[in-house]
């Protein structure tokens, strides 16, 4: 309880938000909700979206302040494209992870975000990597960040299995998203999926009433 | 309040940088405790680490207290905190239960909690679940947080780890469960919360109360349920020939009948 209050009354518009980022056989699912709020009382938009495309097949989205989001982000697509046009060829996740974690780790007195990269390349198929405060990278089969995520720590460790189908993933994905925002007041509205294989990348929107529901008492 | 100033007045003597955080940290209750009403009684449970810091105190603590013969509570917050009120709402409710000449209800014992949280709010840290059996309502869960609340639930999770099993409470609970779908489900959201919360962890301690009795239950660390994300990680580097004794070395059964190319498969849903 008292890390939630520390956490919204630092930064302006806020961390309030939950986000995932899941592989399956062939493919990865990033997902968001699209709340964004005002220290945990005023919701300033009720749709924004959180995944951002930084290159043809990689996404990324971030937990954190939604200025630094959208600034680091325009950085990275940048460096990407730049880096991509050099190589001649299509960039791979690990590449795209890293220039976000360079972004994150010299700005670490300034920045308080966590970063979610997923995408597809031809070398090891489809990826999450993940930037955790301060700068540390890491790939993981699937993670979860934001405020809302620790709703649901128990959730997806219990349900997760590797090579999962791309249904089952996108179940999986749903379910989380809505329990997260069933119990995070800074997280809500509709949950955004993007499901990236190597054929294309596909938006889905799950409008709020669509959502699973839970057993509510 | 007094044990705030106390604690600050400990860090300014013995000098934060060289004093390990245990001594000058008050005992804490970091915990996982959650409670399951089903038809004809509840279904109680808690982990059993107690804190100071970063030094675990007591690593198989017993956080069900029992406050009359079919009422328990579930403590977390600080130690003290709870240990005082639990031992004022016991005498309460025995006094109470003794001049009815009946068993208590379950809702006087909670708002016994309730009323000493309440007005002693600024003073104590405590959230406690009470829960139990009586004759007039069946199974019954209370939930009394810091601050002095109280609310009736079906289910009810506390502590410092019961954020990270909101998602799975509310996506595993159903109404009009059986007594042993409720412990299966208390059992595997502790583990699940112990593997991810610092301050929770040790064995698992459970409760059934109901009409007949209080049946009590205590699941070691290795008998845990698993779950696939946190036990394994198969290193790809192993040499196919030597994969057998180092898994066997890890502790793990070998099942001669799977095919190779589904071995890790198995093993991670082992």
């Amino acid at each position: 309880m008292e890390r939630h209050l520390m956490d919204s009354q630092i930064k302006g518009v806020s961390t309030g938000t939950t986000i995932l980022a899941v592989t399956f056989n062939g493919g990865v699912i990033i997902g968001s909700d699209s709340r964004a709020s005002i220290g945990g009382y005023y919701v300033s938009s009720k749709t924004i979206n959180k995944l951002i495309q930084v290159h043809d097949r990689i996404f990324c989205c971030i937990a954190g302040s939604l200025a630094d989001a959208q600034a680091v982000t325009k950085a990275a697509k940048f460096q990407i494209s730049f880096h991509s046009i050099q190589m001649e060829s299509p960039p791979l996740v690990k590449a795209a992870a890293s220039v976000l974690k360079e972004l994150c780790y010299n700005n670490k007195e300034e920045l308080q975000a966590g970063f979610i990269t997923a995408g597809w390349d031809r070398k090891k198929g489809p990826q999450v990597y993940t930037v955790a405060l301060g700068g540390m990278l890491l790939s993981q089969p699937f993670t979860i960040g934001g405020s809302g995520s620790t709703y649901i720590y128990g959730y997806a460790d219990a349900k997760y299995k590797p090579d999962m189908s791309k249904e089952e993933c996108l179940q999986f994905a749903t379910n989380a998203l809505a329990l997260a925002m069933g119990r995070d007041n800074v997280s809500g509205g509709v949950a955004h999926l993007v499901v990236i294989t190597e054929e294309g990348v596909e938006h889905i929107v799950i409008p709020g009433d669509k959502l699973p529901k839970f057993h509510d008492e | 309040m007094a044990a705030a100033t106390a604690m600050r007045f400990g860090q300014l003597s013995s000098g934060s940088d060289m004093a390990p955080d245990w001594t000058t940290k008050e005992v804490s209750t970091g915990t996982t405790i959650m409670a399951v009403e089903y038809d004809g009684g509840v279904v109680i449970g808690a982990d059993s680490r107690t804190t100071t810091g970063a030094y675990i105190a007591n690593r198989v603590t017993d956080k069900l207290t029992p406050i009359h013969d079919r009422i328990f509570c579930c403590r977390s917050g600080s130690a003290a905190d709870t240990q005082a009120i639990a031992d004022v709402v016991t005498y309460q409710l025995g006094f109470h239960s003794i001049e009815l000449d009946e068993a208590p209800l379950v809702q006087t014992a909670a708002n016994l909690f309730k009323a000493s949280c309440y007005r002693y709010r600024e003073e104590l840290m405590a959230g406690i679940i009470v829960a139990g059996w009586d004759k007039r309502r069946g199974g019954q869960v209370y939930t009394v947080p810091v601050g002095g609340m109280l609310v009736r639930q079906p289910v009810s999770v506390g502590g410092s780890g019961s954020t990270y099993i909101y998602g799975y409470m509310d996506s595993n609970y159903k109404p009009n469960m059986t007594k042993d779908q409720c412990l299966r489900l208390v059992s595997g959201a502790l583990s699940l919360a112990m593997e991810r919360d610092g301050s929770s962890g040790g064995v698992v301690r459970l409760a059934a109360i109901s009409e007949t009795g209080v049946d009590r239950q205590v699941i070691l660390g290795n008998q845990l349920p698993k779950w696939s994300t946190i036990y394994l990680t198969i290193y790809p580097t192993v040499c196919l020939k030597d994969w057998r004794s180092t898994l066997l070395s890890k502790g793990l059964e070998i099942y001669p009948t799977v095919c190779l190319k589904d071995w890790r498969y198995t093993l991670l849903s082992v």
